[in-house]
């Protein structure tokens, strides 16, 4: 037992298992203008953007500790980017798409270096008073639009493809592959040595920064990354949608409300927790949709009921359950080079 | 005197900006709770006194008498039977649950009232005003809602320090084990906390149903000028959050001036210039 050198692995039965589920659903979800409609397609892609934005929440608030309520900021950031750089400076949708992250990581200097001035729920409702300037600011720009907002030219559209069906191709193509890049990013960072520091934090922040770990710089620029992804993402929505408006753009409802909502039902501070909570949201979503308010009404009490009783939402249950990790993300010991299974806990 | 009396209108909002953050700073205080519904529930007593003057054709002030006990009553239960069980050392619970709580008012109210805008009639007085000097005039309404404003928080301010509850509430803030260890039932002084706030939310709740129209979507606006007043003022203490609120009621008041997009704006700016050059606020009390 003593004999030997330990090594760490990452890789469990169930993540290998996960890992290849997650590759073949890509690649069916990569050929599905070959077998779904338009409809289909549609919904897809607002499934991925959903995700997108949920994985990045749950990377601040679920890791960082970065509770935001604001990130609406970004969402529309990103979307106002996309409209001003397309119509104000003739720049492609899809480089429009590419340039809002830069754009917003930067932006998100400034405001991180005001808003972390703030501890804990004040911190969170600091992000909101952010998003509220954006959303006055958006709404005082003539060009785009003012307070009514504005639609993306038809021109610009026609040029992205040849024919309208190529040109849904191209953005459900475009959002399959930015939610993947997210998605890719996001595994990529856990599994880094700055992955193990945001586990510790997310563990325990007091913990992590006796251990040395500077647990400002992190969260600064977990932050950043984040602005990063969310205004990339935002761009992408209001690509899909044609048209922006800084009450559609700065939504708290749609960009936060629900984020928040598909987070903790799915699990937060996991990777997996945000897709299974959209997946969960959306067949809510399409099953309840009819009842209107009494919809969010009902949203807003399972989110009270999971925060309760399962704090650590869907996927924590399971994965708690049967010991289950879909991405290979936990670190265990191995003796070496004996490479055995273990069951139990890193 | 434009400008006096533009600043002057701007002081006496500040008021009912001062009283939407006292109950904010209170519970924060005796159990660092923020509570995300907290513009909800303003929305909410100013539908329930919508109903009680409906009811009994009795006018917006009068209606206090009901409204108060009423939200003190609802506030009580909602920290009795939900909001204790999220208490704790992890700030995402209380968090969450009081964002859920805050959609489900929302819509709610939405339900019930549909999404039309309301307000309150309180007769005559509302139209009512005096000339203090050459060309200023003040709103008798405007003068009762801040003269109320004061009273609340001076009120406030006696409890806390002259009475047993707000003992309870002081011991409670200090150490929650200690004060447990004193024989102080804290679930209880959270309750008695809760309610006081929704008293305070009460009251605030019908000046600002009086002063302007009411739907059930304007309540995260309220809690985001509630949290402002706070933290210009400087956490943790009621004088505090006076000064705050007119902050905040002046910096609107001259920015609507200038033009009307900024109102808003204008408020917003003055709070980031504090966070920026002040974070702690202007009379900081305890460190959040």
């Amino acid at each position: 037992m003593s004999q030997g050198k330990y090594q760490a692995e990452h890789a469990t039965h169930s993540s290998r298992i996960g890992v290849t589920l997650i590759g073949a659903t890509f690649v069916v979800l990569a050929l599905a203008p070959f077998w779904g409609d338009r409809q289909t397609l549609r919904l897809l892609a607002e499934i991925f953007t959903f995700v997108a934005l949920a994985s990045l929440w749950n990377l601040l608030a679920g890791y960082a500790g970065l509770v935001s309520v604001g990130q609406q900021a970004f969402v529309g950031l990103g979307g106002y980017l996309l409209f001003a750089l397309v119509i104000l400076l003739d720049v492609h949708p899809i480089a429009a798409i590419l340039i809002a992250g830069p754009i917003g990581a930067l932006v998100a200097v400034p405001v991180a270096t005001l808003i972390f001035r703030l501890r804990g729920a004040y911190f969170a409702i600091g992000t909101w008073v952010v998003a509220e300037v954006f959303r006055l600011l958006a709404s005082q720009i003539s060009a785009l639009g003012g307070g009514s907002g504005i639609s993306l030219p038809a021109a610009v559209v026609i040029a992205m493809a040849p024919s309208r069906q190529l040109r849904e191709f191209e953005t459900y193509w475009l959002a399959l592959a930015l939610t993947g890049a997210v998605l890719g990013a996001i595994v990529a960072l856990l599994r880094s040595r700055h992955g193990l520091a945001l586990t510790a934090i997310r563990d325990n922040e007091v913990a992590a920064q006796s251990n040395g770990i500077d647990v400002t710089r992190i969260k600064f620029i977990v932050y950043m990354l984040t602005g990063f992804g969310t205004a990339m993402i935002g761009a992408l929505i209001f690509l899909m949608k044609l048209r922006i408006s800084p009450d559609t753009a700065f939504s708290v409802n749609d960009w936060t409300a629900f984020v928040i909502f598909i987070t903790v039902i799915g699990g937060i501070g996991r990777i997996e927790g945000p897709i299974i909570g959209t997946i969960v949201f959306f067949m809510l979503r399409q099953a309840l949709a009819d009842l209107g308010s009494l919809y969010l009404l009902m949203m807003g009490a399972v989110a009270i009921v999971v925060m309760l009783w399962a704090p650590k939402g869907l996927w924590g249950l399971i994965a708690e359950r049967f010991g289950w990790q879909a991405l290979p993300l936990q670190r265990y010991l191995v003796l070496a080079p004996k490479t055995e299974q273990p069951g139990g806990k890193p | 005197m434009q400008w006096l009396n533009v600043i002057l209108q701007g002081v006496l909002i500040g008021g009912l900006y001062a009283m939407f953050a006292a109950g904010l700073s209170l519970i924060f205080g005796v159990m660092r709770l923020v509570n995300i519904a907290h513009g909800d529930l303003i929305v909410l007593a100013a539908y329930v006194a919508l109903l009680v003057t409906q009811a009994l054709g009795v006018d917006p002030l009068t209606s206090l008498l009901l409204v108060v006990p009423i939200m003190a009553i609802i506030g009580y239960a909602l920290q009795r039977g939900l909001l204790n069980y999220t208490l704790g050392d992890d700030l995402l619970p209380p968090f969450l649950v009081t964002f859920g709580l805050s959609i489900i008012i929302q819509n709610g109210l939405l339900e019930l009232f549909t999404a039309d805008s309301r307000k309150l009639q309180a007769g005559a007085i509302e139209i009512q005003t005096f000339e203090v000097m050459q060309g200023v005039w003040i709103g008798v309404l405007p003068l009762i809602q801040f003269a109320v404003a004061v009273a609340v928080i001076a009120g406030l301010q006696v409890l806390f320090y002259k009475t047993a509850l707000g003992r309870a509430f002081r011991a409670t803030s200090d150490d929650q084990a200690v004060a447990q260890l004193m024989g102080l039932d804290t679930r209880h002084v959270f309750a008695m906390a809760m309610a006081l706030s929704l008293a305070v939310i009460a009251i605030a709740g019908v000046f600002l149903a009086v002063r302007t129209n009411f739907d059930p979507a304007i309540g995260p606006a309220r809690l985001i000028f509630g949290f402002e007043a706070v933290i210009i003022g400087g956490l943790g203490n009621m004088w505090g959050t006076l000064v705050g609120g007119v902050i905040l009621g002046v910096s609107q008041a001259i920015g609507a001036q200038i033009n009307p997009g900024w109102q808003l704006l204008a408020g917003h700016l003055a709070f980031l210039a504090i966070l920026a050059l002040r974070p702690q606020g202007l009379f900081p009390k305890v460190s959040g």
